[in-house]
C-alpha cells in the first residue's frame, strides 16, 4: 500500500513539473488521490467493521481519517474545477499552455 | 501594582485626549496633554522621602509567569531620578510645544500620541526590573523616536534621519537582547535585582564578557557614543520640542541609564571599565571637536549632546573603576559616580533650555543657520539671557550648575590618572589630557553658540522673517530650566542629598549601603586652590584665546575628507544592503511557477527525510498490515497501470480517461477498506470530474510536450522519485509505529449517546466537526464564484460575444 502511495505521488509530481498545463492539472488530481490514500493508511486498517453503529459490533475501523478524507475529496474537486476553468481562460487570453511562457513580466515583480 | 499601571497612563491618555480635543475646539490639544506629565511628576515626587533614606518601591504585574516575565516597576534612587526627569522635562516640553506648534497647521493629534507613547516607553525602560520588559520598552522608545523624527514626513531629510536613527538604535537593541539572554543563561532569572545579588558568581562565568559587550552595544548606540553617534545629528530634523525632549534630555540618556543600572553586575570586569571610560572620553573629545564645525544651531547642540553624553559615560566608567580600589568610599574615587549623576541632571536642565532657545530663534527668525544670524541680543533680550545662562553652564563657568559638575568631572578624571588598572599604565593620563582638550572645545562651542547668534552684526536682509522677541508662553519653559541651572549652583547639596545620592547608591552598591553613606559635599570654593580649579582656569584661558581666533582656524575642518566619514560608511552600507538583497532575490525569483514548485518539493523532501532520520522515526515493519487478498492485489495492479498510463499518454483523451480510472479504483479501494461513505462520494465526484475534464478538453489545446529536453525530464523524474520515496517511507513508518492512541475512541463511544447518530463518519462531519464542514461549503462557494467571475471576465473585456460554450 505504501509503495502505491509513493508511486502515485511520484507520478503526480512528475506531471506537475511538466510544461503542459493540462498535465499539471492531471497531476494535481493524482496528488489528491495519493494524499487520500496516505491519510487512510495512516489511520491503520485494523478493525473488522465499517464505522456504522450496529448491534453486536464493538470494533470499528477508525472513522476520523474517513471523515477527513471525505472533506478532502470535495475540496479537491473544487480545486480541480477551478484549475480547469483557469487553464481554459488562460489559454483563451494568452493562446498558449506552455508553462515556461506563462511567467510574469518585469512590471509585476 | 498602581505604579505599574501608571507606566501606561500616558498611552491611556493618548486614547482619551482626541475625544476631549474634538469636543472642545479652539483650545490647543497640548493643554490637555500637559496634565499627564504634571500629575505623574507630582506622583513621583511623593516617593522622594522614602527613596532618600534608601527605600525602594516595587510594583509587580505578572505577564508570562511560566517564563518568569513580568512587568515590574522598581523605583529606587536611579529610576526615580530618571522618572522625575522624564515627567518634569516632559511637562516643560509639552508646554513649550503648545506655542511652538501651530494648532491650525500641524497634525497635533499624531504629535501628541507619539509623544505620550514615548513617555510610557521611557518610564518603562527606567522602571522595569525585568529585562524582557525592559527590552520591549527600549524598542518602543526607538519606534516612537522614529515616528517623531519623521513627523514632517514630507521632507526627505526627516525620513532619512528617522530611518537612520531607527536602523542604528534597533541594531543596538537587538544586541542588547542577546546580552540579556546570555545573562539569563548565566543567572537563571530575568530580574536585574536578582542578577545584581549574584554578581560575584556571574563574573566567573565564561559568557560574562560576551554579555557585557552586547549590552554595551545597546547602550552605546542609544546614547550616541562613538562610532554610533552619527544618527543623532540627523535626528535634528525632528520638531524642536522633540529634540529638546528625546534627543537631549531623556531618550539618549537611556544608554547611560543602562550602563548605570548594570554597573553593579559588570564593574568587576576590567573590560567594562576600560571600554566605558575610553569610549566615553573618545566621544567627549570627538563631539566637542566637531561641534565647532557646525553651522546649524541644532547641529551644534547635537554634537555638544554627543560630547556631553560621552562625558557622563566616562564618569560611569570611572565609577565602575572604583570597584577595583580598596576603600574607594573614602578616597578621591568616590567623586566619579556622583559626578556622573550630578552632571546628568545639570545637562538635562541646560541642554533642554538651549534646545528650546534654538527653537525660538528658528521660530522667530526663520533660520537656524549661524552664518545668517547675529546681533539678536537687542531684539530678543530675554531669549539671550536664558541662552547665556545655558551656554555658560555648559562651558563650565560659575555661577551655574555646570561649573560644579565640571569640577567634579575633573576630579574624577584625575582619579583615573591614579588608577593602575589599565594595560598601558599611562592610559589614565592620556584620558585626562583628552578630557582637558575636549573641555576647551566645549568652552569654544558654548561661546560660539551664544555669541555668534546674539552678538555681532545684525543681518536682517539674510533672515526670512524680521526677528522679534518670542511670545511669553514660549519663554516659560526655557526660563524655568534656566532658573534651575542657577539654583543648582547655590544649593547643590540639597539636590545632592535628595536626588543624586540615592541614585549613586544604586549605581555603586559595592561601596555604599545606603544613600547617607555617600560622603560627597559639593562646594564651589574649597578654601584653597585645587588642581581642578587650575585646570578650569586653563580651560578658560585657552578657550577664550581659541574662540577669538576662531575665524582663522575654522577652515581646518574642511581638510577632513568627506569620503572617509562614518556617515559615508553608513550610507554605502545601506545602499549595498538594498541592491544586494534585490539582486539576491531576483536570482531565484525568476517568475516561473515550475521553479517555485521545485523549491517547494525539494524543501519537503529535505525537511521530511531530515526529520525522519534525525528523530530516528524511520521504521519499516510488516506487522499489523492488513492481509492482502486477491481482490486487493487486482485493484492495486489496475491502479498502477492507470497511473502509468497518465504518465506516458500522448493523447489527452487517454490521459483523462486513465485519470478517471485511477479515481474509480481508489473508490473501490475505499470499499475494500470498509469506508462505504468515501466510496460513494468518490464515485460521484469522479464522474463529475471526468465530465468536467471532457468539457474543458474541448476547449483546451492538444497535449504537447513542448519539446521537453531529456535533461529537463530527468531532473523532473529525480525530484518526483524522491518525493514518492519520501511519501512511501512516511506511510510505512506511520503504519509501523503508533506513539499515541487514536482520539477516535471518543467518537466511537459517544456517537450514539451524545449525537444520536449511527454513521460515525457522518456524525463527525455534521456534528463534532460541523464548522469544518461549514467552511468547506464556503470554500466550494468561493471556487464557484471564482469560476463564474473568470468566465464573465472574458465577456466584459472582449465584449463581442465570443461565446463558444
Amino acid at each position: 500500500m505504501s509503495v502505491i502511495i509513493g508511486f502515485l505521488f511520484m507520478a503526480a509530481v512528475y506531471l506537475i513539473l511538466s510544461r503542459s498545463l493540462l498535465r499539471v492539472i492531471i497531476g494535481t488530481g493524482l496528488l489528491s488521490h495519493g494524499a487520500h490514500l496516505l491519510i487512510l493508511t495512516m489511520g491503520g486498517f485494523a478493525g473488522p467493521a465499517p464505522p456504522v453503529v450496529a448491534d453486536g459490533v464493538t470494533d470499528y475501523v477508525d472513522p476520523l481519517p474517513q471523515a477527513l478524507i471525505l472533506t478532502a475529496i470535495v475540496i479537491s474537486f473544487g480545486v480541480t474545477a477551478f484549475f480547469l476553468v483557469m487553464a481554459y481562460r488562460a489559454y483563451q487570453e494568452l493562446e498558449t499552455d506552455n508553462m515556461t511562457l506563462l511567467k510574469g513580466n518585469d512590471e509585476h515583480d | 501594582m498602581t505604579s505599574v499601571l501608571l507606566l501606561f497612563a500616558p498611552v491611556a491618555a493618548a486614547l482619551l485626549i482626541p475625544m476631549l480635543a474634538n469636543r472642545v475646539r479652539g483650545i490647543h490639544t497640548g493643554w490637555f496633554v500637559l496634565a499627564v506629565p504634571v500629575l505623574l511628576f507630582i506622583y513621583y515626587l511623593g516617593f522622594l522621602p522614602q527613596v532618600k533614606d534608601g527605600g525602594v518601591h516595587i510594583g509587580e504585574l505578572s505577564w508570562i509567569p511560566s517564563y518568569g516575565i513580568s512587568l515590574t516597576s522598581y523605583i529606587d534612587g536611579l529610576s526615580l531620578l530618571f522618572s522625575l526627569l522624564i515627567t518634569g522635562i516632559g511637562a516643560l516640553v509639552v508646554l513649550y510645544s503648545i506655542f511652538y506648534l501651530d494648532k491650525t497647521k500641524e497634525r497635533l493629534g499624531n504629535f501628541y500620541v507619539y509623544l505620550l507613547m514615548f513617555m510610557t516607553a521611557m518610564l518603562g525602560v527606567v522602571q522595569s526590573d525585568n529585562m524582557i520588559a525592559l527590552y520591549g520598552f527600549w524598542e518602543l522608545t526607538s519606534i516612537s523616536s522614529f515616528l517623531l523624527i519623521g513627523y514632517w514626513y514630507t521632507r526627505d531629510r526627516s525620513r532619512f534621519g528617522a530611518l537612520k536613527s531607527m536602523m542604528i538604535t534597533v541594531f543596538g537593541g537587538l544586541m542588547m537582547l542577546g546580552g540579556f539572554v546570555l545573562l539569563y543563561l548565566m543567572g537563571g532569572t530575568f530580574s536585574v535585582r536578582e542578577l545584581i545579588s549574584m554578581a560575584p558568581e556571574l563574573a566567573e562565568h565564561s559568557l560574562f564578557t560576551w554579555a557585557l559587550i552586547l549590552i554595551l552595544l545597546g547602550a552605546f548606540t542609544k546614547s550616541a557614543q562613538f562610532p554610533f553617534y552619527i544618527w543623532l545629528p540627523d535626528a535634528m530634523e525632528a520638531p524642536t520640542p522633540v529634540s529638546a525632549y528625546l534627543h537631549s534630555a531623556t531618550m539618549v540618556k537611556a544608554g547611560l541609564y543602562l550602563v548605570a543600572r548594570f554597573t553593579p553586575i559588570f564593574a568587576a570586569s576590567e573590560v567594562w571599565v576600560w571600554l566605558v571610560t575610553s569610549i566615553g572620553v573618545l566621544t567627549l573629545f570627538w563631539g566637542s571637536f566637531f561641534a565647532v564645525k557646525q553651522t546649524d544651531l541644532k547641529g551644534i547642540l547635537a554634537f555638544s549632546t554627543v560630547s556631553q553624553l560621552g562625558l557622563i559615560m566616562s564618569m560611569l566608567g570611572a565609577a565602575a573603576a572604583a570597584f577595583h580600589v580598596e576603600g574607594a568610599a573614602e578616597t578621591m574615587f568616590k567623586y566619579a559616580g556622583f559626578a556622573a549623576i550630578f552632571h546628568l541632571v545639570n545637562h538635562a536642565a541646560f541642554k533642554g533650555s538651549l534646545f528650546m532657545i534654538a527653537g525660538i530663534v528658528d521660530h522667530e527668525t526663520g533660520t537656524r543657520d549661524i552664518r545668517k544670524l547675529g546681533g539678536l541680543m537687542a531684539l530678543m533680550p530675554v531669549t539671550f539671557t536664558i541662552a547665556l545662562i545655558g551656554s555658560l553652564s555648559m562651558a563650565g563657568l560659575p555661577p551655574f550648575g555646570g561649573f560644579l559638575s565640571k569640577e567634579l568631572f575633573l576630579t574624577g578624571m584625575l582619579s583615573l590618572g591614579e588608577l593602575d588598572l589599565f594595560a598601558p599604565a599611562s592610559w589614565g593620563t592620556v584620558l585626562l589630557v583628552a578630557a582637558w582638550i575636549a573641555s576647551v572645545f566645549t568652552f569654544i562651542y558654548s561661546f560660539y553658540f551664544v555669541f555668534r547668534t546674539f552678538t555681532g552684526k545684525h543681518k536682517p536682509d539674510l533672515l526670512p522673517k524680521s526677528a522679534h522677541e518670542a511670545p511669553a508662553g514660549m519663554l516659560v519653559s526655557p526660563a524655568v530650566l534656566g532658573l534651575i541651572v542657577v539654583a543648582i549652583f547655590f544649593v547643590p547639596n540639597l539636590v545632592g542629598d535628595w536626588i543624586v545620592k540615592p541614585a549613586v547608591a544604586a549605581v555603586q552598591p559595592f561601596m555604599y549601603g545606603s544613600p547617607s553613606d555617600v560622603d560627597v559635599h559639593v562646594a564651589a570654593w574649597h578654601g584653597h586652590i585645587t588642581p581642578e580649579l587650575m585646570m578650569t582656569i586653563g580651560i578658560v584661558i585657552a578657550g577664550l584665546a581659541l574662540f577669538s581666533l576662531l575665524p582663522k582656524w575654522q577652515g581646518l575642518y574642511r581638510v577632513f575628507p568627506e569620503q572617509l566619514t562614518l556617515n559615508k560608511l553608513y550610507d554605502s552600507t545601506m545602499i549595498f544592503a538594498e541592491s544586494g538583497m534585490n539582486r539576491l532575490s531576483r536570482s531565484y525569483m525568476d517568475g516561473l511557477i515550475r521553479s517555485y514548485l521545485i523549491y517547494m518539493f525539494l524543501g519537503i523532501v529535505i525537511i521530511g527525510l531530515g526529520s525522519l532520520i534525525a528523530k530516528d522515526a524511520l521504521a519499516v515493519s510488516f506487522e499489523g498490515t492488513a492481509p492482502i487478498g486477491p481482490v486487493e492485489v487486482g485493484l492495486l495492479l489496475v491502479l498502477v497501470a492507470a497511473t502509468a498510463t497518465t504518465l506516458v499518454a500522448r493523447k489527452r483523451l487517454t490521459a483523462i480517461i486513465s485519470l478517471g480510472a485511477v479515481g474509480y479504483t481508489v473508490a473501490l479501494l475505499f470499499v475494500v477498506f470498509k469506508a462505504p461513505d468515501l466510496a460513494l462520494t468518490q464515485l460521484v465526484i469522479e464522474t463529475v470530474s471526468v465530465a468536467l475534464f471532457l468539457l474543458a478538453f474541448y476547449h483546451l489545446p492538444k497535449m504537447s510536450r513542448h519539446d521537453e529536453k531529456r535533461k529537463f525530464r530527468i531532473g523532473n523524474a529525480i525530484i518526483a522519485a524522491s518525493v514518492g520515496l519520501l511519501m512511501s517511507l512516511l506511510a510505512m513508518s506511520s503504519v509501523s509505529q503508533r506513539a499515541l492512541p487514536s482520539i477516535s475512541e471518543f467518537y466511537k463511544e459517544t456517537v450514539y449517546s451524545e449525537a444520536g447518530g449511527g454513521n460515525i463518519v457522518n456524525v463527525i462531519l455534521v456534528d463534532y466537526r460541523g464548522f469544518d464542514t461549514f467552511f468547506e461549503i464556503a470554500v466550494l462557494s468561493i471556487a464557484a464564484i471564482g469560476i463564474i467571475a473568470m468566465i464573465r471576465l472574458r465577456l466584459t473585456r472582449k465584449g463581442d460575444g465570443h461565446e463558444k460554450q
